[in-house]
Order: structure tokens, then sequence, then C-alpha cells
């Protein structure tokens, strides 16, 4: 592991305030545009009259579906989201026209003038209207609300259930989420004189963005060059919306021939952008008098909302993760998306996982209590360990299985079992003495399969491009979307090359120079971005071996990189980065590395939910101490420890940051965030109302990094972005519980003080 | 002539100037996009510059009220040769930054901070910092770099005042 310093190579941008972020771009007679809602949650025959926006001072142009060249609709699997939407109006989030004007405030003064209007019709609210015989069909495809269903069967629960010595019915619902990203959607489109159109856009996946700009505007996907700046934030979120607002802006560029900005207001953001999936999950789970769980069936409904987006690919997580990270011979699980006339819902960070982890690890806990078995020899009991089956059928034998190890390491480190025996249960005095705050301390432990795993395509590239002054220049595949990814990769080939970090430039990267490798999703940035920039570099370190060593008057095999130089046999001879890329040039070769990382291979049977579906897992364990105000049932946060096996620390300080970062969202999941609707509509527009963990909400965290080197990743490194967001909701609800003896399924956890009583 | 001072510079500011936010004015008439946009309802404190010592939100301050005033941004952290505010360094050592959107907005009110108390607590850190929303961080390496710029200084006996750096 390398030393506690911090690296960040966009570090000093951000401090000085220099970070360029799409707002902050913009260019001589650039044009600004703002988007129209419908402002109907379900509508037929919809109509847009611009006539007296168009006469408003400074408007240039108003553009509606009928200017769209390509595809108004796109979407990442079913192309059902309405870019700009027309006659079929189905969430309050839906765009009908786009207003450009060469200031923003014409703009915003003429689209308040643009009139809208609709037949409404019956909308689907809930997930139990959308089920209803005869409910109103939401999804523009198909002729059901139910647009996916997922089957797991392994072995046979259903006969067991009758021998169990506890036999568990539990439900529990999750909640609607924004992402709450602090920068909001912005994007800014320059039409250029080869034809080509440049985006600079506050997104979290160029090539999905491409496709989506390239789809609008009906061009090839070589006419669209979406570059890398400075993001603020994606969390998942900065997909299809933020992907909508690029093309949006594209359109407008194309059809005025000059500079576009589109900058979402907080309010647009929250109302238009995708949610993070609201779950109902149904547990009927059999337990053995020792704690063993020897029968579930489990069936969850997701709110897919208006349009599919990512609803298939989030729902299978849920399904190849069903029941945590244990080991259970007889499981069933049927897991469904269902279309609602609700904003929709789509990536984010934990995809499907946190609402599973929320149900499971509080029926651990709840059949603990009552079988009287420790929490924690509950879990012993059926975790995964090396070798274990999962509930997929996968036999996890190729990687270290260190699940118990970590869960040890973090009950050690926050002191679990003495503090569990000091847990108020809703009766003693814990907490501080005399303060009337009840005590409580619990955890939460999961796996979480590393990368996109069955769920797609997973490969990576890399290049390197060396200079003739010794420095080089690096890109891969994975996007920086402020989690430091480029910082990762930069001190990966610093390793590879033994090379001075001064020595390596992350280029700014963009669509037109480098290939398609994939949305940067699913904790897979370090482990297959990684992975690609090893793959180069070895072959750039043969291309320099072959060359070099004659030199270095060795053969080729024994030529080695370290401290900053290449080397020779036993260190007699060393050429200088300078006197190597100077070699080079004189033998008229090229110091250039292309490499492409695939993914370990995965499998998939549909029909029964069984196969590998991860080349690898990470393995996370979260606790908290916490106390409940008996007298107004608020939670106080007091401590919260955080342990992961990521395989390998790449950069020590932005992995704790990830961490404490991703148990800060899960705090909000947990305590706070509603991102509630009424009729359709949302309740909240603002950081007012919904309110994310301030820094006063927040205790002080600990990070406890496991490293067991995994042999799947060319690193060793898996990932953390979204292990550490996963479980400490379930951490949480099951410390409240240890406080006020009170379970609460529903999400966010809400105490009402008569709930104490 | 209606003036105001930002990053010890004087500006003449126009009658339709005055109308305007100083978030607006900051970043669309003199260029200082370092002051992020992230609410514009005084909720997230992207915004935040120091004004006259104390820690603001540009975005619900009239550029009107501004006025006779002297503003500090981020971009007046910065010391000349482009030497960092040992709060700036901290930021950057303490791994306190991913994103970035929030930093700016963090680092002011974090200046205002120090311009007043010269060793806080972290619970002290916590409060200052209460209208500063992250979504990345969870704050825990935030409250690390302010404690550990409160130190430099102390210990370096540097001014925390940005301009007597300059």
């Amino acid at each position: 592991m390398r030393p506690d310093t911090a690296f960040r190579n966009d570090a000093r941008a951000k401090v000085t305030g220099r970070a360029t972020y799409a707002d902050d771009v913009s260019y001589a007679g650039m044009l600004h545009a703002v988007p129209v809602y419908a402002d109907y949650v379900a509508a037929k025959d919809m109509l847009v009259d611009a006539s007296e926006a168009l006469a408003y001072p400074g408007c240039v142009r108003v553009i509606t579906a009928a200017d769209v060249p390509g595809q108004a609709n796109f979407g990442q699997i079913e192309k059902d989201y309405p870019i700009i939407a027309s006659g079929r109006v189905r969430s309050c989030g839906d765009v009908c026209a786009l207003v450009v004007a060469d200031t923003r405030e014409a703009a915003k003064a003429a689209a308040a003038l643009v009139k809208v209007s609709a037949t409404p019709i019956k909308p689907v609210l809930t997930v139990d209207e959308a089920l209803l015989p005869g409910a109103p069909v939401v999804p523009s495809y198909g002729d059901s609300n139910i647009v996916t269903h997922h089957r797991l069967r392994h072995g046979d629960p259903e006969p067991l259930f009758a021998g169990c010595e506890l036999v568990l019915e539990e439900e529990f619902r999750t909640q609607a989420i924004e992402h709450a990203y602090m920068e909001p959607e912005a994007a800014v489109c320059v039409p250029r004189s080869d034809g080509v159109v440049e985006i600079y856009g506050s997104m979290q996946h160029p090539f999905s963005t491409r496709r989506f700009v390239a789809a609008l505007l009906g061009e090839p996907l070589s006419n669209v060059e979406v570059y890398t700046i400075a993001v603020g934030g994606g969390f998942g979120g900065k997909d299809d919306n933020a992907a909508a607002v690029c093309a949006r802006a594209a359109l407008a560029a194309r059809l005025t021939g000059r500079p576009v900005k589109l900058r979402y207001d907080r309010e647009w953001s929250f109302r238009e952008t995708y949610k993070r999936h609201p779950y109902r999950l149904r547990y009927k789970v059999g337990v053995s008098s020792e704690g063993r769980v020897l029968a579930v069936k489990t069936t969850m409904h997701a709110d897919s909302g208006a349009y599919l987006s990512v609803t298939p690919w989030v729902t299978w997580r849920s399904t190849a993760q069903c029941f945590g990270p244990y080991s259970i011979d007889n499981i069933h699980a049927d897991v469904y998306g269902v279309a609602t006339n609700n904003v929709f819902s789509g990536a984010m960070r934990g995809f499907g996982s946190p609402q599973v982890n929320f149900a499971v690890e509080q029926i651990m806990d709840i059949a603990a209590h009552r079988l009287k078995i420790h929490p924690l020899g509950m879990r012993r009991i059926n975790m995964v360990k090396q070798d274990s089956v999962t509930v997929t059928g996968q036999r996890l034998d190729g990687h270290t299985v260190s699940l118990e190890d970590v869960m040890n390491r973090v009950v050690h480190e926050i002191g679990y079992r003495k503090k569990y025996e000091q847990c108020s249960f809703g009766k003693a005095e814990g907490g501080e003495p005399g303060s009337g705050e009840l005590y409580g301390i619990g955890l939460a432990i999961s796996y979480r399969g590393a990368s996109l795993g069955a769920e797609g395509m997973d490969f990576c590239s890399c290049i390197l491009n060396g200079q003739n002054d010794g420095s080089i220049l690096l890109e891969t595949g994975i996007h920086e979307n402020g989690q430091g990814s480029e910082s990762a990769m930069t001190l990966i080939l610093a390793d590879e090359l033994g090379m001075d970090l001064k020595r390596i430039r992350y280029r700014r990267s963009s669509t037109s120079s480098i290939p398609d490798s994939g949305t940067t999703v699913a904790t897979r940035g370090t482990i297959m971005g990684g992975s690609s920039v090893v793959v180069a570099a070895r072959q750039y370190r043969k291309l320099l071996s072959d060359h070099l060593a004659e030199r270095l008057r060795c053969r080729p095999e024994d030529v080695t990189f370290h401290d900053d130089k290449i080397w020779g046999l036993n260190y007699e001879y060393s050429l200088s980065w300078e006197e190597a890329m100077r070699e080079l040039f004189l033998q008229r070769v090229t110091p250039y590395a292309f490499g492409t990382f695939q993914a370990p291979p995965v499998s998939w049977d549909d029909t029964n939910g069984q196969g590998d579906a991860y080349f690898t897992f990470v393995y996370s364990c979260q606790a908290v101490e916490l106390t409940v105000d008996r007298k107004t049932g608020n939670v106080r946060l007091l401590n919260i420890v955080a342990g992961h096996d990521i395989g390998k620390a790449i950069n020590k300080a932005m992995l704790l940051g990830q961490m404490y970062g991703g148990v800060a969202q899960g705090v909000g999941m947990a305590l706070t965030e509603d991102f509630a609707r009424e009729d359709g509509k949302p309740v909240c527009q603002n950081f007012d109302k919904y309110r994310i963990p301030r820094i006063t909400d927040m205790p002080e965290m600990t990070g406890v990094i496991v490293e067991n080197s995994d042999p799947n990743s060319l690193t060793g490194a898996k990932g953390i972005g979204e292990p550490a967001l996963e479980l400490i909701a379930p951490a949480i609800a099951n410390a409240v519980f240890n406080a006020t003896g009170v379970r609460y399924n529903e999400l966010p956890i809400r105490i009402k003080p008569e709930d104490l009583a | 002539m209606n003036q105001i001072r930002i990053n010890g510079k004087a500006f003449d500011v126009s009658d339709d100037e005055l109308e305007l936010s100083l978030l607006e004015y900051l970043r669309e008439r003199r260029f200082l996009t370092g002051t992020k946009n992230g609410c514009e309802k005084g909720l997230c404190g992207s915004c935040t510059v120091v004004i006259d010592g104390k820690a603001l939100r540009a975005c619900k301050t009239p550029v009107g009220k501004a006025v006779g005033t002297s503003v500090v941004t981020i971009e007046g952290m910065e010391g000349p040769n482009g030497a960092l505010h040992p709060i700036q360094q901290a930021f950057i050592d303490a791994g306190a930054i991913q994103c970035g959107f929030c930093t700016p907005g963090m680092v002011m009110s974090s200046y205002a901070l120090l311009l007043r108390e010269k060793e806080p607590s972290r619970d002290d850190i916590r409060k200052a910092l209460r209208g500063n929303l992250c979504r990345c961080t969870g704050y825990q390496q935030i409250v690390d770099a302010v404690e550990l710029a409160a130190k430099v200084i102390r210990e370096q006996a540097l001014p925390a005042d940005a301009g007597s750096l300059r």
C-alpha cells in the first residue's frame, strides 16, 4: 500500500476554483436553451403552441419533437424515453419543448409563454395500482405494466418451512432517492466547421451520451465528440437524463448553427431526473433452531416509473444477490419491475442491492433475536466462506472469500460484542448516563459482485503514448466523475512502469480518441480501467525491452523498470526515460501501446436464475452506534466503522473517501431522504425539503481496509464505489431496534415518540 | 460610483449590475467561475464567498448589498506565483476533494472560521460548515482538512488572512 498522502491529478484545479465544469464553459455568440415541461402526469394528444414565446424579444427558436431529425425517443435498453416528448405524456418530468434565446433570462421568460395543452388520462401512481387488472398500460412498448421479471430457482424451499423452528414473513419498503450530486446537469454544445458537434457536458458516461446525441440528431456516432470535463458528482445519476440534456443542447446547436448552453436549475434536475427504484420486498424465511436459514421465498416489486431505463439490470442484481451474502440451499425469488406514471427510476450507486440488504440484514437480526442467538453467530453460520456456493449456484473459489475476516475486524474495531450487551432494547437507560436517550449498536454485512457481471459485455481499453522528452500520455475508457479514477489509473501506471508520477499526464479524452469501453458504473472503474492500464503497460514494457536491451547490454527479458529508470542486468547499465525515448526515436520505433482488458467469463441461465453471476466479489461489514431521543424520536449517530475487502488499495486517502461518502449517502437513505410524490408530482424541489446529510448529521467514521489481492484483477484491486453505500441503512435499522426495541421495515426510518411509549 | 472590492481589486458596479445576485455578477460579469451555482436558493453553500470576513452565500446576496464591501472568492485564496493558502493545501493533503463542486464553498467557509478562531475543535468545524452540503465525501476528510489547516497556520505562525499572504 502506498503512504497515506492523497494523490489527485485534479486536486490543485479543484481547490483553486480553476476546475472547469460544464456551466463554466462559454463561447462567443453562445445561445441559451431551457426546457419546457408538459406539466401533466399522464395525458394524450399533447399540443405545443409556441407563437407567443417566439415573439418574445431575444427568443431565437422553439424546438419541439417535430424538429427532431433523428429519434425523439431513446434509451439504454428500450427506446422509450422521450428526449423531447410528443403526443403522449407519461410523467411530470417529460420535456415537450426547448426554448433557445440570446440569454438565459430571455429563454426562461419565453419558456413561460409556451402553451401546452393535452387531454389528461388516469395516472398509475403506485405499483399496486399498476398491477390491478384493467389498469392503464403505461409503457409505449408491450401490453403490461410488468416490464421485467427475473426468476431464481435454487433448491426447493416450500416443503422445508414446515420443519423449521422459526418461519418469518416480513415485508419491507424502500423509497425513491434523488442522487443529489452538487452540480446540476449542464451541457455546452458547439457545432464545428468540419461537421462534428462537440459536447462538454455534466454526464458520467461519454459513450452513452454520444449514443443519445447521435440518435436525436440522426447522425453517425463519428459526428459527435463528447469530451471529459470536470463533473460535479454522478453516483449513477448522470446517464439517461444528463445524456438527454446534452442531446437537446446538441440539437439546438445543430438547428441554430451556434454554440448552445443548456444549464439546469436544481428544481428541473429534481423534477426530471430518474431516482433510485423504490422497492417492496416480501420474504418468507425458515430458520432452524441453531439459526441456519433453511428455506427462503421472496417476491420483490420495483417501481420502474414511466420509462424502462436500466430497470431490467437493476432488478437482475437484486435477483443475483437476493439473500445477501449467505449460502442458502433452498431459495426461490421472483423480482418484478413495474411501470407507473412516476418519474422514472434508473441507475443509482448500489443498483438494486441496498434495497435487498435493507431487508435481509434486518431479517438476520430479527431471526437471531427470536431464536435468542447472537447476531454475529447467526451471520457466521450462514455467511459465504471459501468455496461456498451462492444462491445462483456459483462456487466462490476464484478469489479469497474474506467476509468473516472483514466482519471480525469491524466487530473488533467498534467493540461490538461488549457494546451489544449495553444496548437499551427500549428499556434500560443506555447512552450517556442520565441523558434520557436510548442506545443501540448495529451492523450489517454484504457481498457485492464487482463490475457488470452477467448483466453485460465487459471490457475496457487504455492508450499509452510516450513522448520524446520522457513524459507520457495516458488515457482509458473509464470516466472521471469526481471519484478519482484518473488518479487511480495514473498511480497504477506509475507502478507498472516504475516511473515518477510527474511524467504522467492523464489525457483529457473524448469519445473520438479512445474506443467505447462501456460505462463507468458498477464499481468497475478500478478493476476494469486499472487492469486495462496493466495490459497496455505490459505491452509497452515489452516494446521498450525489445528495443533497449542492446543499449542495456542484456537480454530483453532482463530489462527492468523502477526508480524512474530503465535498467539492465545487475544495475550495471541504466537509461533515463529521456534517453530511452531518444533511443526509440533513433530506431524509428513509436513508443505507443493500446491495451484491452476483457473481464473473466461469467454465465447466466435466465430460466432459473443460476450461473456464475460475477467474476469476483467485494466483502463488506459496516457497524454503527447511535442514540434515540425518547422524547422526540430523533436519531443521533455516534460512530461508524466501515470495513471492506477491496483487493488492494491503490490510493488510500481516496479509498477512504469513497467509504465515508458511500456511508453518508446510506445514512441519508436510512434517516432523512425521501423523494415522495403527491399525485405523481414531486414534493421536494430543492435541498430545503430534500434533506441530504449535513456535516453535523455525520459522526466520526473509521475505515477498515482489508486487502486480499484479487487474482481476477491485474492490479489485485477490486472496487469500492457501491459496496460503501449498500449496507449502512440496515445497520442503522438494527441499531435502532437494539436501542428502542422497535423494528422499522420502511425507509426512511421515522421514529415517532409514541413508538417508544 | 458604486464600488466593490473583489480579491483586493476595486470594480465599478453599473446600475444594471446592481440588480444581479452576487453569484451572477461574479460568474457572468467578472468571469470568476470558481464560485459554484448548486441550488440558487441559499441551501447548498456551493457559492459561499467571504464578505468583510464573514462567510455568505453569493446567490442570496444582491450586488447592491455587497457595494462598499470587500469580497474574497476562491480565486483570491491563491497567493502570488500560485502559492496555495494553507487551507487549500490541507484540503489536498487530507484527501478532502472528490468531485470538487462543493470545494470552493467549503474552503471559503473554512477561511471565515479560521479568521475568527485559531484553534477550532472538530465540533466547531462541523458547526461552521453546517451550511455547506457535500454529497461525495461524508465530510470526514473535510473536517480533517480544516483541523490540519488550523494546525499548520498556528505552528508556522502564518497569517490566516488570504490578503496578507498575497
